[in-house]
């Protein structure tokens, strides 16, 4: 996600050595040690700084302040570390810090926090600092015990050697003394050409204990004496609780208590099923007066009534309301409406808290705005800041899901910590049908598209209008509804884009590559349609409009390359292509596909090219695109939140939200273009080419251009 | 009072005799590997293996398996295991992780059935596992790396 509204600031302070690191000792209840709280490997840990500390057994264990959800930032933060400390892979730890707003700040939001595809981007050369400033304090450690010059000293794979007097060591044994050093306060880095773990695929940390179960996540916290929680939401947004009747519920087995809070009714029990079963047995009569009863259907109707509305303007080149009025042109027009689209992270949203003796709060959640967090919850449980310590932990995924201002989840869960007493431990939990109806859902959108190709078979103009909700609630132009449309790479002499804000009060969040999810398959798929109505092929006329130097241009050409684009492929199938900036990576896609026994696309396989600057871990780059395709086609081809008539939710669970399966996941194939550039992320970047990819196949495959979403609700029987 | 074996040991329950094995693994028994995703049998994260085949735990009341025998990724053992816990290992199958006991615990059971299984078996086999980060490519590829590793 883009944070426009959070100011930059400057760089992170990387602090020296003898900073105190507040890392909680684990409670003695705690049956399972939550993974931000055992800190790495298991001898005694010595800090050279806040994101390194070296144990005496040699580990060397990174502290990560980005959240580890899948996308690898405890392998790639961890390799930055190494490189430059010149440790040896296998000693290498990662845990995740604490949560601190300053030190651990995202330095491209200025406040701690994990998205928009910036943990490389914006950790990169701080990591490497981090690196290269323990390195010389291990350094000058052992020159002050073997009494030898600093500079005589080298490190190379985890050992320090000193060639005169044959002397060698490992990390451990100078960890303490390396502790007590000055930290340089420029360290020097590397040349590029001498990286010998940057740009290579080092195992990632955290597999193993993801093979064998031993992986804690939130919901895997299970402190002796804890009660769970569930809470009894609305199936309409904006509605209230009118009235309740606990009668039924509090007679269920392990029930311990029933308690309104503002997002519901809260049952708390012994355990998880007596939680879920009270829950059942509530009767709840809910307050719609506020609540939005529109249908999906209504709100669609109600958008696309703005198209012809002046709009907030996003981009502005030459006269496009002239160049539309030039006489012999053809005008080629499109109107596009994309659904709520749900995050369905594996895990549902959970939270842990724990009281201490001190009256000081424990909370482990999968916290991707730690600080927010811990705001939020201690202004609900009447604490000071200081006394509520978020430990962020491992989490199942989040897709933007958890990443949000203001951290209303948190409410929640602190709300029903605070109703329960806060005496015994607590965990409360969101179901999937939670998940599904809970909101914050990727914002519905309507997108109108209008070109001109003059009589020589050029497009002169292109107009594109946005509805939907703004993500950063903004009154004026936002950014996140428009990103990736108002820059278009295309050069057009004549381009308008312009957009309308809706409020509504289904909350918006954004969703694995904001807004890059509905503008990318607007401008890829419409793009194309221009150049098949002049007659051009699909790889070639778009190259055709970029800056032939450009980084689009180069993945274009490489996923052209590696699909042999153009060259005959079996009968019943056909190719699209679609090639997406976002988050500062360039991606281009090739889908190959043929009609399914459902009468939806079938997906074979996809040929996907990525630049994203030097790749410091290729294999978490490949497996990033190859996770993105499958987020990205699995929308597009099934997903969408909808609301029925009076504004009821429709969805609830997998079986009417579906998820993409191994069945209907294509082959994928991919390749990083060699780059000196700078390292942008990949979190995000591989889902927004995929959609236009297919539905470009689609339309050459079948004639029928994709205008509405999820491809299903158009094409099946 | 529910009696059962789970990863070789006897294990008793007395409460609630709806309450979903999954729960009882979970909460009770504390044995966290087993994850819950959907409650409804859509997604495969809670796969348990119920006296040797794959069994949705979050739909399994907990009097229905008396006497049976549970495993759970805690407990898994034998060749089938080891290789595709190497294979999954090999190629870095997991992202966020939170599927992947599920995942392995039906490729295990599937190599235990069928050992060298075609890309229809594991279609057959894995298709009610999902894996929201979508690491299906590379669950395939882990399968058949174990397959043959198990051949040698």
């Amino acid at each position: 996600m883009t944070l426009h509204d959070i100011a930059p600031t400057r760089r992170a302070f990387l602090a020296g050595a003898g900073l105190v690191i507040g890392v909680a000792i684990a409670p003695r209840f705690v049956a399972a040690a939550p993974t931000g709280v055992a800190a790495g490997g298991p001898g005694e840990l010595k800090a050279m700084n806040a994101f390194v500390k070296i144990g005496t057994d040699d580990t060397v264990t990174v502290l990560c302040k980005h959240i580890e959800f899948g996308q690898g930032p405890f392998t790639g933060l961890a390799t930055l570390v190494a490189e430059e400390l010149d440790a040896d892979w296998g000693q290498m730890r990662a845990v995740h810090s604490p949560t601190d707003n300053k030190i651990y700040a995202n330095l491209a939001f200025g406040l701690q926090g994990t998205g928009g595809s910036s943990s490389i981007a914006n950790a990169y050369e701080q990591m490497r600092k981090a690196g290269a400033t323990a390195r010389a304090m291990l350094v000058a450690a052992a020159a002050e015990e073997w009494n030898v010059p600093a500079q005589e000293i080298t490190v190379e794979k985890g050992r320090i050697r000193h060639a005169a007097s044959g002397k060698e060591s490992g990390f451990g044994a100078f960890a303490d003394k390396a502790a007590k050093q000055a930290a340089p306060a420029d360290p020097k880095l590397k040349d590029p050409k001498d990286f010998v773990l940057i740009g290579t695929d080092l195992p990632k940390l955290d597999t193993r204990g993801k093979t064998d179960g031993t992986a804690i996540f939130t919901l895997d916290i299970v402190p002796d004496g804890l009660l769970t929680a569930v809470v009894a939401h609305p199936r309409h947004f904006g509605a209230v609780v009118k009235s309740f009747d606990d009668t039924d519920a509090r007679k269920v087995r392990g029930v311990v208590d029933v308690k309104q809070v503002p997002q519901g009714v809260a049952v708390i029990a012994d355990n998880t099923f007596s939680a879920l079963k009270g829950r059942d047995a509530l009767k709840i009569k809910w307050d719609l007066s506020k609540a939005e009863t529109r249908s999906s259907a209504e709100l669609a109707a109600e958008y696309v009534r703005h198209f012809d509305k002046p709009g907030l303007e996003a981009a502005k080149t030459g006269d496009v309301d002239a160049a539309f009025r030039q006489q012999g042109l053809e005008t080629v027009e499109a109107q596009i409406v994309f659904p709520f689209l749900a995050h369905a992270p594996m895990e549902p949203l959970d939270a842990v808290f724990i009281k201490a003796a001190d009256g000081s709060v424990d909370i482990y959640n999968g916290a991707q705005f730690p600080g927010f967090d811990q705001q939020v919850a201690a202004k609900i449980l009447s604490l000071d800041e200081t006394k509520v310590r978020v430990n962020t932990q491992l989490a199942g995924g989040s897709f933007g899901r958890k990443a949000q201002f203001g951290s209303p989840y948190m409410q929640e869960a602190a709300s029903v910590y605070a109703a329960s007493g806060g005496d015994r431990p607590l965990k409360h939990m969101w179901t999937r049908e939670d998940d599904i109806q809970g909101g914050f859902y990727r914002p519905m959108y309507a997108h109108k598209m209008r070109g001109a190709i003059d009589a020589g078979g050029r497009i002169t103009a292109w107009e594109q209008v946005i509805v939907g909700q703004s993500i950063m609630a903004k009154a004026d132009l936002d950014q996140t509804s428009v990103e990736g449309a108002s820059n278009l790479p295309y050069q057009i002499p004549n381009l308008k884009v312009t957009s309308h804000n809706i409020t509504l009060p289904i909350p918006p969040l954004w969703w694995r590559s904001v807004g890059h999810t509905h503008t990318g398959f607007a401008v890829e798929t419409f793009v194309d349609e221009l150049l098949t109505r002049v007659g051009r092929d699909p790889v070639e006329g778009r190259l055709a409009l970029l800056d032939k130097t450009s980084r689009h241009a180069g993945v274009l050409r490489k996923a052209a390359e590696m699909s042999d684009w153009g060259a005959s492929i079996e009968e019943g199938r056909a190719r699209g292509v679609a090639v997406v900036e976002s988050f500062g990576s360039f991606v281009a896609q090739v889908a190959e596909i043929s009609v399914g026994a459902d009468g939806a696309p079938r997906v074979h396989k996809v040929w996907c090219a990525v630049d994203c600057g030097v790749a410091v871990n290729p294999n978490i780059i490949k497996a990033q695109m190859e996770g993105g395709i499958g987020y990205g086609l699995g929308a597009v081809l099934f997903d969408a939140v909808t609301l029925g008539k009076g504004g009821k939710i429709m969805q609830s669970n997998f079986h009417d939200y579906r998820s993409i399966r191994i069945n209907e996941m294509p082959e994928v194939a991919v390749e990083i273009i060699r780059s000196k550039e700078k390292p942008t992320g990949v979190g995000e970047p591989g889902v927004p080419p995929i959609g236009p990819a297919v539905a470009n196949a689609w339309r050459k495959l079948t004639g029928a251009p994709v205008r509405q979403l999820p491809i299903v609700s158009v094409v099946s029987s | 009072m529910v009696t059962f074996m789970l990863n070789g040991k006897q294990s008793t329950f007395d409460g609630d005799p709806e309450t979903p094995l999954l729960w009882v693994i979970r909460d009770f028994e504390k044995l966290t590997g087993t994850k819950y995703g959907c409650g409804v049998a859509q997604c495969g994260a809670c796969t348990v293996h119920l006296d040797g085949m794959p069994r949705r735990s979050c739909i399994t009341p907990v009097a229905m398996i008396d006497g049976s025998d549970v495993v759970t990724i805690e407990g898994l053992s034998g060749k089938e295991a080891e290789a595709v816990q190497a294979a999954w290992n090999g190629l870095d199958v997991p992202q966020c992780g939170y599927c992947q006991s599920g995942q392995i615990m039906s490729a295990v059971a599937l190599l235990q059935m069928v050992p060298s299984p075609t890309d229809d078996d594991i279609d057959g086999a894995m298709t009610g596992n999902i894996c929201r980060c979508a690491t299906y490519h590379r669950i395939r590829a882990a399968i058949h790396d174990a397959a043959k590793s198990m051949e040698g």
